[in-house]
């Protein structure tokens, strides 16, 4: 016991030795797991023979899946880049308003992300469908439109379902870091004569970019790895990365494979990031 | 004081700087307007909808129940139901106690190999959930626990819930636990604790009289963001659960894939209510302690 008192580290490894173990054993393990698998063969009945190869590694830079893998990069890029313009002046209209309101537009904004994705995406099919579909029914009854519009089982919805799922998440960061900014900066620049325009351009803007990092890797991931969206939007027509995996272990039972895929996925993100932050940094330098 | 400070600001804005900057003011409130309803209108029509009396989803013949009472008589719903409440109270408090622990060792020691830890830490937050889930199906495929399902009475119904899917939420729980905890634990005055301290109280009884009540907001914060993601959790749940098992999301999943009707939207109501309800409550306790609102919303 006296030990114990005497010594902090002794005492963080008993706080941590529960939660670490645990996480060990089902998410390291798991994780190591999936990188082994991806250099093994596939077995007959699902499983996986114990045989090295590097043919899974191979397999994903096959034309095939590869475009998958770039329409799926394509998506999360494009989703990404709405959501910011979407995003920030939302977060900036939030940031601006009287504090009493503002609480209130926050709890407004966190019950849509709070509700469940699928449900919100499932909300979306029964809007997008193309002959059912509420807008395209809607539109036809009112004789705007003779024909459906093709708003559905294509990428336009997975992006739209996508960006209405993750722009929530998109605009709390930035609305932290809008809502931390040092309002006497702003007054300083106007008492310099700045516009509007300049002084959000040299002062908001950059103080805010933190906020705008954090935000764009929390849509950019999710989507990324989209699997709901596809799965209910892209009406088994257009597929990303996330559908290809799901299927290796749901229906072609080539589990090496889907392994491989969803290292080389991870890894991909993982470098997206690097690059992106790496590129914030240095555009914050120069701001 | 305040007044004099404010004319002078704008006395020397040009009259037109000073409409330019209300015309932005205009054109922001009327931006804030339409993209709430970009983020309303699709589940206000999905909550309509669920009152309609025809099985269609976007053309409305009239009010009606029946769908609500289809979705009550449906016992595969019902059972779903209580399976996701039994999997989200036990997963829940296991990722508690787990995640507050991790938050109390990661945020108040220095030690060797902490980095490392915290990185492991912020991993199951980061990794998108369809990665986490075939990681998960594989693991416990073959250590060949985990699927045997765990046979309890919750509040009187029969329950079979597989151990793969109560350690899965646990598995991204406790990280979010422990980030919310941690973000309380960062902001706590540790005055009160040095004074305990000061006048002798040990390790234990400062912990236990003034961290513990001080740490509680965040404790419980971080529990209903575990419940509300467990809840939610469709992509985990369909993988680690193996044939058979299912909780009210796979079940609606199930449902889509079969057709779409209003059933659907009347079961999508009723989970909206309850995620509702679990937002009031943060709310509510937010309001009580006085804390920073991104703090308690897991960022």
């Amino acid at each position: 016991m006296e030990r114990l008192r005497r010594n902090p580290e002794l005492q963080a490894w008993l706080l941590l030795a529960a939660p670490v173990i645990f996480l060990l054993i089902f998410f390291m393990a798991p994780l190591l797991i999936v990188f082994i698998y991806s250099f093994l063969e596939r077995g007959k009945y699902g499983g996986v023979e114990w045989v090295f190869t590097l043919e899974n590694i191979r397999r994903v830079f096959d034309p095939l899946y590869f475009r998958t893998f770039l329409r799926s990069f394509n998506i999360a890029i494009i989703t990404t880049l709405i959501t910011l313009i979407l995003g920030y002046p939302l977060a900036y209209f939030i940031a601006n308003s009287p504090p009493h309101r503002r609480s209130a537009l926050l709890f407004a904004l966190m019950i849509p992300f709070w509700t469940n994705f699928l449900i919100r995406t499932y909300a979306w099919l029964t809007l997008l469908r193309t002959h059912t579909g509420l807008i395209n029914v809607s539109l036809m009854n009112w004789g705007i439109i003779e024909k459906p519009l093709p708003l559905f089982g294509n990428d336009f919805a997975i992006i739209l379902g996508l960006v209405y799922g993750w722009l929530p998440v998109m605009v709390l960061p930035i609305y932290a870091a809008l809502e931390r900014l040092d309002k006497s900066l702003l007054e300083a620049a106007r008492d310099l004569y700045a516009s509007n325009f300049h002084a959000f351009r040299r002062v908001t803007w950059p103080l805010s970019i933190p906020g705008v990092v954090a935000g764009s890797m929390l849509v950019f991931i999710p989507s990324l790895g989209a699997f709901v969206t596809p799965a209910i939007l892209g009406g088994g027509k257009s597929l990303m990365i996330g559908n290809i995996i799901s299927n290796q272990f749901l229906g072609a039972h080539d589990w090496p494979f889907g392994s491989a895929l969803s290292m080389v996925m991870m890894i991909a993100m993982l470098i997206a990031t690097v690059i992106y932050f790496r590129w914030t940094v240095k555009s914050e330098a120069l701001a | 004081m305040t007044t004099q400070t404010e004319t002078t600001e704008f006395s020397y804005h040009p009259r037109w700087e000073q409409f330019k900057s209300k015309l932005g003011g205009w054109s922001l409130t009327t931006y804030g307007i339409l993209a709430f309803a970009f983020l309303y209108l699709p589940i206000i029509i999905l909550v309509i909808f669920s009152f309609n009396e025809s099985r269609s989803v976007s053309k409305w013949t009239g009010f009606s129940l029946h769908w609500y009472s289809e979705m009550f008589q449906d016992d595969r719903i019902m059972l779903s139901v209580w399976n996701s409440l039994f999997l989200a109270v036990v997963s829940t408090a296991i990722a508690t106690v787990l995640g507050t622990l991790a938050a109390l060792g990661l945020e108040r020691y220095q030690f060797r190999g902490k980095t490392a830890i915290d990185s492991m830490f912020y991993l199951p937050v980061i990794i998108p959930d369809i990665a986490m889930a075939i990681m998960l199906l594989l693991f416990f495929n073959m250590s060949g626990i985990g699927f045997t399902p765990w046979k309890v009475q919750f509040f009187g119904v029969k329950l079979a819930v597989p151990y793969s899917v109560i350690i899965g939420h646990v598995a991204f729980n406790t990280s979010f636990v422990a980030i919310v905890v941690r973000a309380r634990l960062a902001q706590m005055d540790r005055t009160l604790e040095e004074a305990a301290q000061d006048l002798y109280a040990d390790t234990w009884r400062t912990f236990q009289r003034i961290t513990l009540p001080m740490l509680m907001p965040g404790i419980i914060g971080g529990a209903l963001l575990a419940f509300t993601l467990s809840l939610d959790d469709f992509v985990i749940t369909f993988f680690t659960s193996g044939a058979g098992f299912n909780t009210l999301p796979v079940r609606v999943f199930g449902m889509i894939k079969k057709g779409v009707t209003p059933k659907i939207n009347a079961v999508s109501t009723l989970m909206l209510a309850v995620s509702l309800s679990l937002v009031i409550i943060s709310i509510l306790l937010r309001t009580r302690s006085g804390d920073d609102e991104t703090v308690q919303m897991g960022f």
